[in-house]
């Protein structure tokens, strides 16, 4: 029978090669469910994990597809290690979209270029603007931060639809719920030529950075974590939990909104209903299997982000449902969680005589 | 007259998803354990129960496998929370976001299926009355078992000693272990079985509520049901309150927009959710209410210790 | 459920089998071996002590006794004959009934549901409610079933656990360090209740660190060390000293003493009075507490009657006070937060270790900036490498068993962990020093190591406020004694003039009838110092 035995000190082996480990089982679990629907498994792999990486195009695609996962999954790196649970990541990310698009919207053919920064700032305060709902009714209320967030992005996505079914509708768009297009000028501007990666890949990266400056090398940070990993030491040393609920939220409302704005003035263009691609829930998937660290989730992320594409590739060229992804990205999670116990247990083998309850 | 006994009549089938589901929450949170799968819960048995209802023409055979369906997801989320110690919010979450895909993938071939029409049911006598029969007594037994199944769990939990020890288990596990009782194996089965009323919950939906089946067709009734065993502090005869309220309204969209309100249906839609903050923020208010009612260890892992 | 016998006390039968044997009993863990080739032979009707100190794996034994932990090798003999306790449920019905240190109970049930959870049989409420009243009459234990758990003191909620012992009709029953929760009088009934239980025939496992307890109530003791047995005795043919040497191999630890003249106040307290905070709470009321420089101020007084309370007032976890009420050094302190009143110089070691006053999976290092600036720099920048250089110093300079600076919290002892904390605190150079239960499960070496930075801290100049259960403690090193009972704080009296008795008394709250007969025979009350 297997024992579970506590380690005295997390082991770091296991820090690091537990999602390797949740990621074999996954792909374990994926070639068998090829298999099961009829498909080479050899292929299915190919899909998943070479096509998305073996060309320039490909990387970049890669790479546009992991900038709105990472930086959403920052701010709820921050979140998550205050013990502040912001499941609404989506929402955030819809409003911020939605105020990226209303300042898009304002652009004509002779608006400068001084509106894309704006369109990023508009998103940002959007997204924190909605996060900082939750937050509010936290701190006055001690409303539960994951209910009122999730119940949030229902609001928010109905928001959305409002707004693109009725007053922003595009009075030349033959009455489809969808904004008119943005003007050109509004566009994120592309790192590369031929290659449709915007500036938002250095944001995202340069937000890595900036984060593990704040979680390892600031009290700020050190405090947050403190709050999340013990809150009557946070409370013993007078690190004030009010003001880390405040700035977790508003940091990943910021970050959700930031990803919402770039992913609308970006590969979008426009407001439509489908703007809630489910980044937000991904995200929180890539901030597990990140550890909740910087580096880890560039990682996480550009694994998600193969999820995805490999999910599209499936289904055009195998035939297999989109929602594929959603249930490898699921699966992911599931593993990464069983496979975490590892870090702070030793599985023994006992004898049938030596157990207790 | 007519519209306000289908506003009421509407009113008890909406609730009964919500109540079900909710009481199924409630037993687990009774243990002490969190389940925040519950969305992904009855997503799956919804599709189990569409599908079996679609292959047998069995309703009863459908809402077992949707009981079935959420059992045994509850049992996955159980082992690792309970043996493994994982974080219950992450693994609850884990668990939602891998139902809302997996049954998604799963019913792709469903979308279009349509199901057999389900039965008339009707109390004689009573169900002939004009505007009262169609208000309350026509409704599928469920909507009945579901007042029967809160007076059982009422009866079980502050009438049973099985019902004394289960509370005593999320009080405070740790006492309970030392006077010997199984915990881990009375938590597991708590979760079960609330897998399993989520599991009829969402059989509810798909099958009876609106038979059909489409991707994310819960739209967000799981998380409400867990919004509603805090605002109920835990106790059962308020959930199933708090039940027909939410689904009251969800209702009152409808006939808002059948009145004639001239307000955009998004917006009307945004209701129930908007209300289940609202309550949640007058609930959550009284900290020391809080306290007095909620299951002390609700949420923190246990260690059986050496 | 037959009640016991109100037979006559018999003397153990000669050729009757002991009521529990234990021989060669061993138990290892990944860290330590608790209990290594342990024998322990317990007779019947008889006060059995087992003596040691913390860590020397008493309650492992218990455990394995009681059925919670398997024995890996020795074995285990009931009435003479070899028995396998595989769970708690078996223990009892053999007759073995335990009462824990920490209390198994639930706070939201009432007394009755409590015991009646403590029962296997399926009996009614009803009746155990009546067995309850019985029971409690026949040994002087007053509760009432109905209330719930919550509103019971601590002492109150031993009587039930007592109780629900009691109503399994046991042969042997365990106590795992009953009295820290007791005042000395309740400490005497507790006795009284122990040896009538003896009288009527069954044995008595007692548990305890307490030589002068031991001497007291036990006929016999099994000392234990570092999970060996290391004498066997008679307690009450023995002293303090030769226990002592038996427990710990030496004697007790002496401590230097010098008599000091105390300088400023720097710790204030005025009419300090705060509503309850949480159901289960205890609200504080005027509060009157002066700690001057140089000087150590014990407060005494069981768990349960505000002592956390005050602790999170007067360290700035609480700031509900008006700011008047708390002052440092004569300045208003009332609502300022920990980081203004370490600033002005108070500093405190909470009782909680692990959790509280170090985060378990941090390391060493970074637990020290919980409470300590001086590696931070502009901006909130952490000099990680001043960091473990300072975390160094406090493990080198007050002996603290430690993998390095970098080593989690929670994988030091018990002892080294409050050494290092400890440290922390009086390496910031306090003005004010607050220490909550100092040395509670700590060995006794770092125990004494603990104390004697204490008193070196006061002979500094610094000002010292120790909040203890342990009575023998405060007496060690306070200059001067307060009781804190139901919120109130007594007046202080000089060590020298404090007596077990009369702290005991106060324990009660009944400062109050003393000071009006000092009054009144026209002797200065001890009022505020």
């Amino acid at each position: 029978m297997l024992k579970l035995e506590a380690r005295p000190q997390a082991s770091r082996l296991w820090s690091y090669g537990s999602p390797l480990l949740a990621l074999a089982i996954t792909v374990l679990i994926g070639v068998a469910l090829f298999a099961a629907l009829g498909k080479d498994p050899v292929r299915g792999l190919q899909v998943f994990f070479w096509e998305p990486v073996k060309s320039p195009y490909a990387l970049g695609e890669l790479a546009l597809k992991a900038t709105p996962l990472l930086l959403v999954a920052l701010g709820l790196a921050v979140c998550f290690r205050s013990n502040i649970w912001n499941i609404g990541a989506e929402g955030q990310f819809v409003i911020g979209a939605v105020a990226a698009g209303g300042i898009a919207l304002l652009a004509d053919k002779t608006t400068g270029p001084w509106i894309v920064p704006a369109i990023l700032v508009a998103g940002v305060l959007g997204g924190m603007a909605w996060a900082g709902i939750t937050a509010l009714l936290r701190d006055r209320f001690n409303a539960n931060e994951i209910l009122v967030s999730l119940m949030l992005v229902y609001v928010a996505t109905l928001l959305l639809g409002y707004l693109v079914y009725g007053p922003w509708k595009d009075p030349m768009g033959y009455n489809f719920p969808q904004t008119r297009m943005f003007e050109r000028v509004t566009q994120m501007p592309k790192l590369f030529a031929g290659s449709r990666v915007t500036i938002g890949l250095p944001l995202a990266l340069a937000g890595s950075a900036l984060l593990w400056v704040f979680l390892f090398r600031t009290r700020a940070g050190f405090a947050l974590q403190v709050g999340g990993l013990a809150p009557a030491a946070a409370r013993y040393a007078g690190f004030s939990s009010r003001r880390a609920l405040w700035a977790a939220l508003l940091i990943s409302g910021a970050t959700a909104g930031l990803a919402g704005a770039l992913e609308v003035a970006g590969p979008i263009g426009q407001l439509t209903p489908y703007v809630p691609a489910g980044y937000g829930f991904a995200a929180i998937i890539v901030a597990f299997v990140g550890r909740l660290h910087p580096v880890g989730m560039v990682f996480s992320a550009l694994l998600m982000s193969m999820f995805y594409i490999g999910g599209e590739l499936a289904q055009s060229r195998l035939g297999l449902p989109k929602s594929l992804t959603g249930v490898f990205q699921g699966l992911l999670l599931f593993t990464l969680l069983a496979c975490d116990t590892l870090i702070a247990y030793r599985v023994r083998w006992v004898g049938a005589r030596g157990g207790l309850r | 007259m007519e519209s306000y006994a289908l506003l009421l009549g509407s009113t008890l089938s909406a609730g009964t998803v919500l109540a079900i589901a909710a009481l199924g929450l409630l037993i687990n949170e009774k243990a002490g354990i969190v389940n925040l799968g519950a969305e992904g819960m009855m997503l799956c048995a919804a599709i189990a129960a569409f599908a079996t209802v679609v292959h047998t023409g069995s309703f009863a055979l459908g809402l077992l496998a949707g009981m079935a369906a959420g059992a045994a997801l509850a049992a996955l989320f159980g082992v690792l929370v309970i043996w493994f110690n994982t974080n219950q919010y992450a693994t609850g979450l884990a668990l939602s976001l891998f139902g809302v895909g997996f049954s998604a993938f799963v019913g792709i071939g469903y979308v279009q299926a349509r199901l057999p029409d389900t039965p008339k049911f009707s109390w004689p006598l009573l169900g002939d009355l004009p505007v009262v029969g169609q208000a309350l007594f026509r409704h599928h037994p469920l909507v009945y078992l579901t007042m029967v199944l809160v007076a059982l769990m009422v009866w079980f939990l502050y009438r049973t000693r099985a019902g004394l020890v289960l509370r005593s288990v999320g009080e405070s596990p740790e006492s309970a272990h030392a006077l010997g009782y199984p915990v881990r194996r009375i938590r597991l089965a708590a979760v079960m079985a609330g897998g399993a009323l989520c599991g009829l919950a969402g059989a509810y939906v798909s099958t009876v509520y609106t038979p059909l089946w489409v991707e994310g067709m819960v739209a967000g009734r799981g998380w409400i049901a867990l919004a509603l065993t805090t605002f109920a502090t835990w106790r059962p005869a308020r959930v199933l309150l708090g039940a027909y309220l939410f689904g009251g309204v969800t209702m009152l969209q409808f006939h808002l927009q059948a009145t004639g309100v001239q307000v955009a249906s998004q917006l009307l839609s945004m209701l129930p959710y908007l209300a289940t903050i609202v309550v949640l923020a007058l609930i959550s208010r009284n900290p020391a209410w809080i306290r007095a009612n909620m299951p002390a260890s609700l949420g923190k892992p246990f260690y059986p210790g050496s | 459920m037959n009640p016991t016998p109100h037979s006559a006390p018999a003397a153990p039968a000669a050729g009757e089998p002991p009521r529990l044997q234990l021989t060669g009993i061993t138990k290892r863990y990944p860290a330590v071996v608790a209990n290594d080739g342990v024998s322990l032979t317990v007779r019947p009707g008889e006060v059995h002590a087992v003596l040691g100190e913390n860590g020397a794996g008493k309650s492992t034994l218990m455990k394995i006794i009681y059925g919670a932990v398997k024995p890996d090798a020795g074995q285990v003999l009931f009435d003479g004959r070899p028995v396998q306790v595989r769970n708690p449920q078996e223990a009892r019905q053999l007759g073995i009934a335990m009462v824990f240190q920490h209390f198994s109970l639930f706070d939201t049930l009432t007394v009755a549901e409590n015991v009646w959870l403590g029962q296997d049989k399926s009996v009614p409420l009803a009746e155990v409610e009546r067995r309850i009243r019985a029971t409690a009459s026949e040994y002087g234990l007053d509760i009432d079933p109905l209330r719930p758990v919550h509103t019971l003191s601590v002492g109150e909620m031993q009587r039930v656990e007592i109780i629900r012992a009691l109503l399994t009709a046991p042969r042997l029953l365990i106590l795992d360090e009953p009295t820290s929760v007791l005042t000395p009088q309740a400490v005497d009934k507790l006795f009284v209740v122990l040896r009538k239980l003896a009288g009527e025939g069954c044995s008595i496992l007692y548990i305890s660190h307490k030589l002068h307890e031991i001497r007291a109530l036990c006929t016999a003791c099994t000392v234990m060390r570092g999970g060996k047995v290391t004498g066997v005795c008679d307690p009450s043919q023995e002293s303090n000293a030769s226990l002592s040497r038996m427990m710990i191999g030496a004697e007790p630890p002496q401590l230097a003493h010098r008599a000091q003249a105390p300088g400023e106040v720097v710790l204030r307290t005025r009419a300090l009075s705060l509503p309850v905070a949480d159901p289960f709470g205890v609200a504080l009321i005027d509060v009157e507490l002066a700690v001057r420089a140089g000087e150590v101020v014990g407060i005494a007084g069981v768990s349960g009657n505000g002592q956390k309370e005050l602790l999170q007032a007067l360290s700035g976890e609480d700031r509900r006070a008006e700011a008047a009420m708390v002052q440092l050094s004569g300045r208003n302190a009332g609502r300022l937060g920990p980081r203004r009143r370490r600033a002005l110089g108070l500093h405190f070691v909470p009782e909680e270790r692990l959790g509280r006053g170090a985060v378990p999976t941090m390391g060493l290092a970074h637990n020290l900036l919980l409470t300590r600036g001086d590696a931070v720099g502009a901006g909130g920048w952490l000099r990680m490498g001043r960091l473990r250089e300072q975390a160094r110093g406090i493990i080198e300079r007050f002996q603290v068993k430690a993998g390095g600076p970098d080593a989690a919290a929670q994988s030091l002892s018990g002892g080294n962990l409050q050494k290092f904390i400890v440290g922390r605190e009086i390496d910031a150079g306090p003005k004010l020093l607050i220490v909550a239960q100092p040395t509670w499960g700590v060995d006794v070496g770092a125990a004494a190591q603990i104390r004697g930075e204490i008193l070196r801290l006061r002979d500094q100049g610094c000002a010292v406020l120790v909040l203890s259960e342990e009575l023998d403690e405060l007496f060690e090193i306070c200059d001067r004694l307060h009781v804190l009972a139901k919120g109130r704080l007594s007046p202080s009296v000089p060590r020298a003039e404090a007596t077990v008795a009369r702290i005991g008394e106060w324990m009660s709250g009944l400062w109050h009838a003393e000071v009006q007969a000092h009054l009144g025979a026209g002797e200065v009350g001890h009022a505020q110092a």
